[in-house]
């Protein structure tokens, strides 16, 4: 069973084919402004590299940075009406204030309140007023939004207004994009809300996006199913993407994370990501990223996303080495100019590559340019080198054990084979192109968050409620029942809340249904 | 006497999250809510406890309720204006000043956003000098002035007026106001005269909070160590650093009850703190002795940015130091320790002063 994965990044599109286990070609073009000629040029590589049936494809999965640029640049964004329901609640801080000028400006400054959401439990602060409500879409639409976006006060809890006010949009304008922010976001409001308008403000690019790459991969002969891959790790079909555009937010580091513990085979381990002028160190538990405990602000605008924990040292295979006392290596680092500034390359920059060299660790640029360097001062940089990492990897374990390191990225040469605090290290093959494996590796999810009232003696029952509705979520985003396992449970009492009011969150992860073949899906756990 | 613009606030809102030691509430509503008052309406006069005449009449505004529900059915913005108006009508005289009744957390900026919107000076001093989970907790209690005639207000135009026996009644009375209001209410309480202010309140905590907030953030930019940072301004000391492996909570009458567990990194390699809290963090003991506990201030800080970690987002993994301050003096008193002290909390230890 074939499975193609494309990682469409800000400079290169990388594609995988890969077979159960095994990867059986790799290849990078550079990533073209319209998307889809890079993604043409990347499949005929893979074409080149290895024999294949476009017809034998059984799905292609596709991780993506263009909606996150799109957001950033402020550019392609659909003018949007954000309308919250919440009043007489809420007014103080109405819909885009914490946003940066340039991008409210953006999608055109249509923030509305109107009466409505509910109260924590689960009482309505205020009746659905049709009449307010027809009354803002008209002034919305007459000012120019296209794209629109629904947020109420604690609809986690009630998501009644939402759905209420997408059925009337669906009457008055059949056809436009709605956003729902209860299907979006967590609990928090404002996170929730500015994550489901930033959705909105995408969804006509996520049209485009989307009919560009249905069309593409049509047009090289696959007539497999189409998915993007999600911040979490896991995927959704083409027609869902066009729906939840900001659910493709993070998923570059997940993906790369997850690529890079696929190809060693482990499914909890650290990954260390050696670059230039850092090494990024996160975390696999249960195959998926341990994700990171604060709030992210995305190009400026605070959503309650969560991205993968990584914890970052400035050590790399740029990084300049001092040896006044004792050796130093990095912050400072030669960067993408490694080619120019390196003493291998026949700079006059001593770098951490030059003393991989000089120790026989690596084979790049001219040997002999490193040959007068003395053996102590390579040993003593190499161990500081190795020193400053394992305090890493020990900083982010969650337990005494030692974990198994993975090492990936251009600078991993600088990785010893033995680290404090690592059970081994593992050096895979094919790490280049790490992210698009663990796009092509990616299962499906479904997650529950929310509030419950614990009834004393009732927490067991209250806990299986939501596992099984995580588990049902997942079934239905596509995933074999039966293959459905629950990856991570949470949960919270909240503070001055009656009725010992608990947020519990959890998430399941499922092989993806498309027939029997996929069961190997699953076999990077293994 | 100095203006406080909306370039104030970040750092104000991170010191006064360091004064919540793990509660009080997020500050970042009560700063977006303060930016907002005073775009509005104009830069906030901030004047010393000792600038405020001895006849003033100090009017305290807050926010109680649960902070999760803050963080979702946002303010209206009318309620402290009507909580305070309200008070002003029980007791016959208009407010000439506001103050903060709790530095710590998200009640340290909500005056900010009375004092914008109805055009008062706000005096830098609050009633606790870091966050206490209840209202009868404020060094005034122990000065013998009384919580109530106390106004609450809702964002539908309720207000609801209190006169109880002593500042404990009036605790649990507002409670169950403000859990009737949907467990978010505006809060204006324990007038005050100048005189009082000065003598009762501790001073000085609202430009602490800036400080700290500052001393954080600056450290960080230029790499220096900002949990040490955070320790000079607070006049205490970081007492652990490690990896949290554990948290166990509970919920006990409506309080989040539990505690945190931490392994040792670097100089504490091999050591074991435990820190436990009731909304606020409560008690530290390394290695099965105390080495702080309520009330004075346990600071729990992201040990690489010194961004402080409220015990609602306690993580398996985050690594954290473990900062101690001394409390305000007066709350080290017999009396102070029985309104705010282990034993008020269940603990059956004695205090240990840090």
């Amino acid at each position: 069973m074939l499975r193609l994965g494309i990682d469409v990044g800000g400079t290169n599109t990388d594609a995988v084919l890969i077979d159960g286990n095994r990867v059986l070609a790799a290849t990078k073009a550079p990533t073209s402004p319209d998307v889809t000629t890079g993604i043409v040029t990347a499949i005929a590589g893979l074409k080149q590299a290895a024999e294949f049936d476009p017809a034998a494809v059984a799905a292609v999965m596709i991780g993506t940075t263009h909606f996150i640029n799109a957001l950033v640049e402020g550019d392609r964004l659909a003018p949007t009406a954000a309308i919250r329901f919440g009043l007489p609640a809420t007014s103080a801080l109405p819909p885009l204030v914490d946003w940066p000028d340039r991008l409210r400006t953006a999608i055109g400054e249509h923030s509305h309140l109107c009466h409505g959401g509910h109260e924590y439990d689960g009482s309505r602060i205020a009746d659905f007023d049709e009449r307010e409500f027809r009354a803002v879409l008209e002034r919305a639409v007459e000012a120019g939004a296209r794209s629109f976006a629904l947020s109420s006060v604690f609809s986690p809890v009630n998501a009644e207004f939402e759905q209420r006010a997408a059925e009337i949009i669906a009457e008055e304008l059949p056809g436009r994009p709605i956003s729902l922010s209860h299907e979006i976001g967590r609990m928090g409001l404002l996170g929730r809300e500015n994550a489901t308008v930033i959705n909105a403000a995408l969804r006509e690019l996520a049209e485009h996006v989307a009919a560009g790459l249905t069309r593409t991969v049509a047009e090289a002969g696959i007539s497999a199913p189409l998915f993007l891959s999600q911040n979490d790790g896991t995927l959704m079909d083409v027609d869902y993407a066009r729906r939840y555009p900001v659910a493709t937010f993070a998923s570059g580091p997940t993906n790369s994370m997850r690529g890079a513990a696929f190809l060693s085979r482990q499914a909890d381990c650290a990954v260390m990501d050696v670059g230039g002028t850092t090494t990024d160190v996160g975390i696999l538990q249960n195959g998926f990223p341990r994700e990171a405990s604060t709030d992210v602000s995305v190009a400026g605008v605070q959503t309650n996303f969560r991205m993968p924990d990584v914890l970052s040292v400035g050590i790399g295979g740029g990084s300049h080495v001092t040896h006044e006392g004792g050796p130093r290596v990095g912050p400072k680092s030669v960067g993408s100019r490694l080619t120019e500034r390196a003493l291998v390359f026949g700079g006059d920059q001593l770098t951490a590559t030059d003393l991989a060299v000089a120790a026989g660790l690596a084979d790049i640029g001219d040997r002999d340019r490193v040959a007068h360097l003395g053996k102590d001062l390579v040993r003593a940089g190499l161990d500081h080198i190795a020193e400053r990492m394992a305090e890493v990897v020990d900083r982010m374990r969650i337990s005494p054990d030692p974990v198994p390191v993975v090492a990936v990225g251009g600078g991993s040469i600088l990785v010893p084979d033995r680290l404090a605090g690592a059970s081994r290290v593992d050096r895979p093959e094919h790490y280049a192109v790490a992210n698009a494996i663990g796009a092509a590796i990616a299962e499906v999810g479904g997650e529950v968050d929310r509030v419950f009232s614990v009834q004393p003696g009732r927490r067991d029952a209250v806990l299986d409620e939501a596992r099984q509705e995580a588990v049902d979520r997942t079934v239905a985003a596509g995933a074999r029942p039966g293959s459905v396992r629950v990856v991570d449970i949470e949960e919270v009492p909240l503070a001055y809340l009656p009725g010992n009011a608990t947020r519990v969150r959890v998430k399941a992860v499922g092989e993806l249904s498309l027939g029997d073949s996929l069961g190997e899906l699953g076999d990077n756990d293994a | 006497m100095r203006e406080i613009t909306v370039d104030d606030l970040p750092d104000m809102a991170r010191g006064a999250a360091v004064l919540g030691t793990g509660g009080g509430g997020d500050p970042y509503i009560g700063r977006l809510l303060a930016q907002q008052s005073i775009r509005r309406n104009g830069p906030v006069t901030l004047v010393d406890a000792d600038e405020v005449p001895d006849d003033a009449v100090v009017i305290p505004t807050a926010f109680m309720g649960a902070p999760t529900v803050m963080l979702e059915k946002l303010p209206a913005g009318t309620e402290l204006t009507a909580a305070l108006r309200a008070l002003e009508n029980l007791i016959g005289r208009r407010a000439t000043h506001t103050v903060s009744i709790e530095a710590g957390g998200l009640n340290s900026m909500i005056p900010f956003s009375a004092a914008a919107e109805l055009g008062l000076p706000l005096v830098d001093a609050d009633g606790m000098g870091r966050a206490f989970p209840e209202l009868q907790m404020l060094l005034p209690t122990l000065g013998g002035v009384s919580a109530t005639p106390m106004a609450l207000a809702d964002e539908r135009g309720n207000n609801v007026s209190l006169r109880t026996l002593d500042n404990s009644w009036a605790e649990r009375f507002a409670r169950s106001a403000t859990i009737e209001m949907g467990c978010s209410a505006a809060v204006s309480l324990y007038v005050l005269t100048g005189r009082q202010l000065k003598d009762l309140m501790v001073h000085g905590t609202i430009t602490l909070c800036r400080r700290i907030g500052a001393a954080i953030r600056e450290a960080h930019e230029r790499h220096a160590d900002p949990v040490a940072a955070a320790a000079g301004e607070l006049g205490g000391r970081t007492v652990f650093q490690g990896k949290l492996v554990d948290v166990r909570r509970t919920t006990e009458g409506g309080f989040a009850r539990g505690h945190a567990v931490l392994d040792g990194l670097g100089t504490d390699l091999g050591g074991r703190m435990d820190v436990s809290f009731q909304n606020e963090n409560l008690v530290a003991e390394r290695d099965g002795t105390v080495v702080a506990s309520v009330p004075d201030l346990i600071c729990v800080l992201d040990t690489d940015t010194g961004e402080p970690v409220t015990t609602e987002t306690l993580r398996y993994g985050l690594r954290v130091s473990v900062v101690v301050a001394p409390c305000d003096p007066r709350w080290r008193t017999p009396e102070g320790l029985a309104l705010a002290g282990p034993g008020y909390f269940g603990y059956d230890h004695a205090y240990v002063p840090v």
